[in-house]
């Protein structure tokens, strides 16, 4: 019952925290719900009152089911290394982690292709160029291109102009 | 045969981690990369190919992992059988061509896309080989961390916004997956598919928990009405990594749909109308959404949702010509798709833009892409002689025979706007004249990909600078207008031979028809899978 408990309220946290714009609070929001997920497979092989599950220590019909415990153990690395992941999606190649930033949304992007365009070849290292020279749309390729014959310079100024002021902030409470 | 073959599945999974792990170790060879990863795509297909050949009278290869010879549900069966030989052959032929298109692209050349595309494929047959649910959420999570570089990697250009979305929708099926199977756990005892046979019918509490592994398998197979994501994030990366997606991670889950709905719930009629109408609306909203947008890409896209729909009619109707008929569709559409993005992908590549206004007049410049796009596009909307026509076709014939004319006719109706939006693509990229500034857009898209190595040496001076190295001959030969840009014939010729596939199965329709019916029976008998799993 108790479990049953703690997975409805995580869930239910979980689901509050993907409604949130911050990509931060969407992840923790995951955390909360695999939690729930691992709790729902920990109650599927019936945890209580249950001996430990090795052999010699306890019979076949007293041992609890080892099986959903490896489960568990193998959902929580793979929740991890993809907790990891989005983290650093959340920082990187953008300014911040709204996630409804309407400059960078894709119907945006999609809608004007060439709104920027890093080097598509080696984005660890652009990522870093981005940062280091004020964010993605500061990137000293943009006013190369001017497709529709617009000066891109203008075109994108208040966005760069944001992206530096975010990134210096940045700098300044480092 | 049938006796060598078995133990050997492992290695399907096994030699690709391996080599990808190999490619991301050696930091310095290119060329070693190409290699490793050619070569292992090509083992991979060969292998396959002898599966396919090895199924092809509907024998079931099962094999338990580790040789484990305990009880049946504590080892992790793989299983092969006509069906999942066929996808993962498709699917292996798919992988040799992007990676063909990637290293035109130079993508490839980047340290950590051959090893994410191996690791990818390691994860693309296992979920298809494995018999057991929660190891094949274990495949599907192998399969997607890799993608989730590939995505992010690739679409760097377009932001984060794509890879955010991406991962996040993702994860959430992952979760609802896990959710799934720890209630199939619970209530049946077992998450082995050979041994849950039946129990969808017999017990409603572990039917329940095999919808949720189902709807969970349906986000990730992009079934409208959560479909959103798709079109949200496949466009946002390279024109190489959506055409390896395309083929592979709905079509993954399509066939786990199949799979776990033959298996599992033995092809229960009562469900039935819930496929029926959630592939009508699939079928009708994919097409419509595909009206309102401006580059080639979303709009196959929007496309790609639509032919879901139709692939999934199979399983709405459980028959045998329904299935034959889903799977024959499931294979052609494979290609097709993987082919269209290819030839628009060379186009976006070379000139810099997807969008259809700022493109034209290709079909005097680049005849062969042209080709190669027309083919496909006809294939995808069904005319014949292509594969396309017999897919429908037998698709349209499968619900007649059921007497559901309601999606016979929401098929026919989405196939006529399926051959408009291919039009309009063909009548705005090939037809009319090119936009004056074609040339200098398409220059100052190349001068920018190939000027990388300086841009990026001046990025880390104190101020960055726009000076772009020293033009290459070929560009100052454009730049002077002694010669037009052109797309390279490395770009045209990956989805060349998917094309030329599509016609060769369009005329040689019999043969993966009859296929497609091994595997249709295999779908409707499922005891000879689960006899073969239980005595491996």
């Amino acid at each position: 019952m108790s479990i049953a408990i703690a997975v409805g309220l995580l869930t239910a946290a979980a689901v509050y925290l993907f409604m949130q714009r911050g990509m931060v609070r969407i992840v923790l929001g995951f955390i909360m719900a695999s939690h729930a997920a691992n709790l729902l497979l920990f109650a599927a092989g019936n945890t209580a009152f249950r001996g430990v599950p090795y052999i010699g220590t306890s019979d076949y019909g007293d041992g609890g089911d080892p099986l959903p415990q490896a489960f568990v153990l193998t959902a929580i690395v793979i929740a991890f290394s993809i907790t990891m992941f989005m983290i650093t999606l959340a920082i990187t190649t953008t300014h911040d982690d709204d996630t409804e930033n309407d400059e960078e949304s894709p119907a945006k992007v999609l809608g004007a292709a060439d709104a920027d365009a890093d080097s598509m070849f080696d984005p660890l290292v652009t990522g870093a160029m981005a940062a280091g020279t004020g964010g993605a749309h500061a990137s000293p390729l943009s006013p190369v291109h001017d497709f529709e014959g617009r000066d891109d310079d203008s075109a994108e100024a208040p966005n760069a102009d944001e992206g530096t002021g975010e990134h210096q902030s940045r700098k300044d409470v480092r | 045969m049938t006796e060598i073959l078995p133990p050997l599945l492992p290695l399907l999974v096994g030699i690709p981690l391996l080599m990808g792990a190999l490619g991301a170790a050696l930091r310095r060879s290119k060329r070693a990369r190409h290699i490793i990863s050619l070569g292992t795509l090509t083992a991979m297909f060969v292998f396959s190919l002898l599966l396919v050949i090895a199924t092809h009278d509907g024998t079931v290869l099962a094999h338990k992992v580790g040789f484990w010879d305990f009880t049946p549900q504590v080892a992790i069966p793989f299983v092969v059988d006509a069906l999942n030989s066929l996808v993962l052959m498709i699917i292996t032929i798919l992988g040799i061509t992007s990676v063909m298109f990637a290293m035109a692209t130079h993508e490839a050349r980047s340290r950590f896309y051959h090893p994410f595309v191996l690791i990818l494929m390691a994860g693309v047959a296992g979920a298809l080989m494995t018999g057991d649910i929660f190891n094949l959420f274990v495949f599907i999570e192998v399969m997607l961390l890799p993608s989730y570089g590939l995505l992010a990697m690739m679409g760097a250009k377009l932001g984060a916004h794509g890879a955010r979305i991406y991962v996040s929708v993702n994860l959430l099926a992952s979760t609802l997956l896990l959710f799934g199977v720890g209630l199939v756990y619970g209530t049946a005892g077992t998450v082995n598919l050979a041994e849950l046979h039946g129990a969808g019918v017999d017990d409603p509490a572990v039917a329940v928990g095999g919808a949720v592994v189902l709807t969970a398998i349906g986000i990730k197979a992009a079934v409208v009405p959560v479909h959103g994501w798709l079109t949200r994030t496949y466009p946002m990366t390279s024109p190489a990594v959506t055409a390896l997606f395309s083929g592979i991670h709905t079509k993954v889950s399509i066939y786990a749909i199949y799979r776990i709905y033959s298996v599992m719930f033995d092809g229960d009629e009562r469900f039935l109308w819930i496929a029926l109408v959630v592939t009508s609306l699939t079928m009708l909203i994919g097409v419509l959404g595909a009206i309102g947008e401006k580059t080639t890409r979303s709009i196959l896209v929007f496309h790609m949702i639509s032919q879901i729909g139709y692939i999934l009619i199979g399983v709405g109707l459980f028959t045998g010509l329904g299935l034959t008929a889903g799977i024959f569709y499931l294979l052609h559409h494979m290609i097709v798709k993987a082919s269209l993005f290819m030839s628009t992908g060379a186009i976006e590549e070379t000139y810099g833009t997807g969008e259809i206004n700022k493109l034209g007049g290709m079909l005097k410049r680049e005849p062969l892409i042209a080709i190669t796009f027309m083919i496909a596009a006809l294939s995808l909307a069904g005319l014949p002689p292509f594969s396309g026509f017999v897919a429908k076709f037998s698709i349209i014939q499968a619900t007649l025979e059921q007497s559901h004319y309601w999606v016979a006719a929401v098929a026919v109706i989405v196939s006529v706007f399926t051959l408009l939006s291919m039009l309009k693509i063909w009548v705005g990229v090939f037809m009319g004249k090119p936009p004056a500034d074609l040339e200098e857009n398409a220059l100052a898209y190349q001068e920018r990909m190939h000027g990388k190595r300086y841009l990026r040496v001046q990025a880390q001076a104190e101020s960055p600078t726009l000076t772009i190295g020293p033009p290459t001959a070929a560009m100052s030969a454009v730049l002077s207008r002694q010669r037009a840009v052109r797309v390279p014939a490395k770009l045209i010729i990956p989805g060349a031979i998917l094309a030329a596939i599509t016609v060769f199965f369009g005329f040689g329709a019999e043969l993966l028809m009859m296929l497609s019916e091994t595997a249709a029976e295999n779908l409707l008998n499922p005891e000879e899978y689960v006899e073969a799993v239980m005595n491996a």
